[in-house]
């Protein structure tokens, strides 16, 4: 089916080569960073974990929206998403991609990785989150491929997929179940000390994973001959309307039970978040550029003829996208780190270097998107032209 | 014919490679035992090693009264391990180090508390925790903890993931975010040097224990900082905590942290 990546027009390889030249970049920076080591970063003694870890956090989030699609069309027969499952499986590859290239780039000494296969440790929860990342990785893989060639040659799909395809939807709030237990587990980090932790990562995202997923449709209907359907795309724009609220919700119960109990080391993280700790401040926009943008989608998004428009629908999805990575990928794990452990503060702010190889990253895994999306709406072009309806899917 | 059997050959090839891989991961899994018992090779310890059960630290802050008085320890620790001295604040390594009360104990501080302690300098280090948080959270035993309580690090083994960083709960650990050798004045033969992009940390000077000799902290403090075994009832240590006051950073979260502070 590879093949049909390789066949596309001027503006398809024209994101393939912007998508090649940012690759380039990062993967030339990264040589650097290898070099030199991650003191090129704005990572520091303190604030040991920045940008990359808070990128693989996000996505590891996206990677589990995906979950989203499939649930629906395998646990309670909901047809309609059978159209678009594979999209939220190609999603998920590309994703947990990007998680694991920025666990890579994160290392100090990166060619020292097997060691956690080597000496397996499963007392640390970051072996566990090895074995639940790779075993996504290769379930989306081995599900979204014979799914999507078993549509191609008209035929239901081979009876032992089906076990696996029940096992990734259990799979996949395991996994980000297991990446918030990263933080969550740790004494004297109150910031992330909370049993709310892993659910607040799941609602966010079953929002910005769906989210995404809107606006990957919408593309896909304006450039290609495949459409994903109004119905499935408005029965997604559901999905994220209630996950959002649920994720706004579950900050708030964080925010009451700091500032009711009032314990310092709880309190610092989300004051210097919000409004800023001894004088310090430079987050502090970002958090409510965050807040605006969450709270304006929620409003967009609950108002059915809001919601049903698609224009209207897209830019709460775009926007929600974007504040839901501020949440994710700047606030929540730098801010957990600021004060530090003797209350002291030091902050962090990505460098040029660091936001290059993030922007290859996101690159490498937009790439493998492109690839497996032109692919997937190639063989739904080729399969549509032979019959109307998908019955076996 | 020909094609299927390339195909089933890499079939093979491809899981044989998959289970080869994993195969230290699925002995985790596995049921202990099936593995025959293999002679372990004997190791002598050296006749003049120093030997606790637990070892811990009282340090008698009584004995310090400025910044100037702790500097001997700090440099002592800092030359014999060969910890560079680097000025970009972010990437500063520190083994020992100086900080004030309520940043050193924060849930115990206050306001109204005597001047003295306020502004006296306190010394901080690695507290070698009964239940090390870091040593939970590394993800390749590159840190572990000895029989003997001390918290050591494998610099060959650790890959910089920075977990224990994360889960120290007194910023005890630095991380080389360079490469730290050009930013050592004297190198001490006696003690490696490290590379880039691995954790490091004090680690109670468990070298100079094993050929008989004193911590380097201790040795430059003229008695202000005592170490032994804190399972021996008439050790120094257990003396000291005997007949003073003492107080440990952070009791409340569980580590058992085993540097005690006599104020």
């Amino acid at each position: 089916m590879l093949e049909l990546a390789l066949k596309g027009d001027r503006k398809y390889w024209g994101l393939v080569i912007v998508l090649l030249t940012f690759m380039g970049v990062g993967f030339a920076v990264y040589l650097k960073q290898l070099d030199f080591g991650l003191g090129i970063t704005g990572m520091s003694r303190d604030v040991s974990w920045g940008f990359y870890i808070a990128q693989f956090t996000f996505l590891v989030g996206v990677a589990a929206g995906g979950v989203m699609v499939v649930l629906p069309r395998y646990l309670h027969d909901y047809k309609a998403f059978g159209r678009i499952t594979i999209l939220g499986e190609f999603l998920a590859i590309a994703a947990v991609t990007m998680c694991i290239l920025f666990i890579i780039v994160d290392l100090g000494q990166p060619m020292r990785i097997f060691n956690v296969m080597l000496y397996p440790t499963p007392n640390s929860v970051l072996f566990w989150d090895m074995i639940v990342l790779n075993v996504y990785l290769l379930l989306n893989i081995v599900i979204g491929w014979n799914v999507l060639e078993a549509e191609r040659n008209n035929v239901h799909y081979a009876p032992w997929v089906k076990p696996l395809i029940i096992t990734s939807i259990i799979w996949a709030p395991a996994i980000h179940t297991v990446t918030a237990f990263l933080y969550c587990g740790l004494p004297g980090r109150g910031f992330w000390l909370t049993a709310i932790l892993a659910p607040r990562f799941l609602a966010s995202a079953f929002a910005a994973g769906p989210a995404l997923l809107i606006l990957l449709c919408l593309i896909i209907r304006k450039f290609t001959k495949f459409d994903p359907g109004r119905e499935q795309i408005q029965s997604l724009a559901k999905i994220v309307t209630y996950a959002i609220i649920i994720n706004v919700f579950f900050l708030l119960c964080e925010v009451f039970v700091v500032f009711y109990s009032r314990i310092p080391s709880h309190m610092s993280h989300l004051q210097y978040l919000f409004v800023g700790f001894h004088g310090y401040h430079a987050l502090v926009p970002w958090m409510w550029t965050s807040m605006a943008l969450m709270v304006t989608s929620i409003v967009l998004l609950v108002i059915p003829a809001a919601r049903k428009h698609e224009g209207v629908l897209a830019f709460a999805c775009a926007i929600l996208f974007i504040g839901t990575w501020i949440d994710k990928g700047m606030g929540m794990i730098s801010g957990g780190f600021v004060p530090n452990p003797l209350h002291r503060v030091t902050e962090y702010m990505p460098t040029l270097p660091e936001i290059l190889i993030t922007l290859g990253v996101w690159a490498t895994g937009f790439f493998v998107l492109t690839i497996l999306f032109k692919v997937a709406v190639g063989v739904k072009e080729e399969v549509s032209g032979v019959k109307d309806t998908c019955e076996s899917c | 014919m020909e094609n299927s059997n390339r195909r089933s050959f890499l079939k093979v090839a491809g899981i044989t490679a998959l289970g080869l891989g994993t195969k230290p991961v699925l002995d985790v899994f596995a049921a202990s035992g099936g593995k025959a018992e293999e002679p372990k090779p004997e190791v002598y310890k050296n006749e003049k090693a120093l030997i606790a059960k637990r070892w811990g630290m009282v340090i008698d802050t009584r004995k310090f009264h400025s910044k100037e008085d702790l500097e001997p320890m700090i440099e002592a620790c800092h030359k014999t391990h060969n910890v560079p001295n680097l000025t970009e604040p972010r990437h500063k390594i520190m083994w020992l180090w100086e900080d004030e009360y309520k940043h050193v104990f924060t849930h115990m501080e206050h306001e109204l508390i005597n001047d003295r302690i306020k502004h006296l300098p306190f010394l901080v280090l690695c507290n070698h925790c009964e239940k090390p948080g870091c040593v939970r959270a590394c993800p390749t035993k590159a840190t572990f903890k000895r029989d003997d309580g001390i918290v050591l690090m494998d610099f060959h083994r650790c890959i910089g993931c920075r977990f224990c960083m994360a889960a120290c709960p007194y910023g005890s650990r630095s991380f080389n975010f360079r490469d730290p050798r050009p930013f050592i004045k004297e190198e001490n033969k006696e003690f490696p040097t490290r590379m880039k992009g691995v954790v490091e940390k004090c680690n109670f000077c468990a070298e100079r224990l094993a050929v008989g000799k004193m911590p380097a902290c201790v040795e430059a403090s003229n008695g202000a900082m005592v170490v032994g075994d804190l399972e021996d009832p008439e050790s120094e240590v257990r003396e000291l905590l005997r007949s003073n006051y003492t107080i440990r950073r952070k009791p409340d979260l569980g580590a058992g942290p085993s540097v005690y502070y006599i104020v």
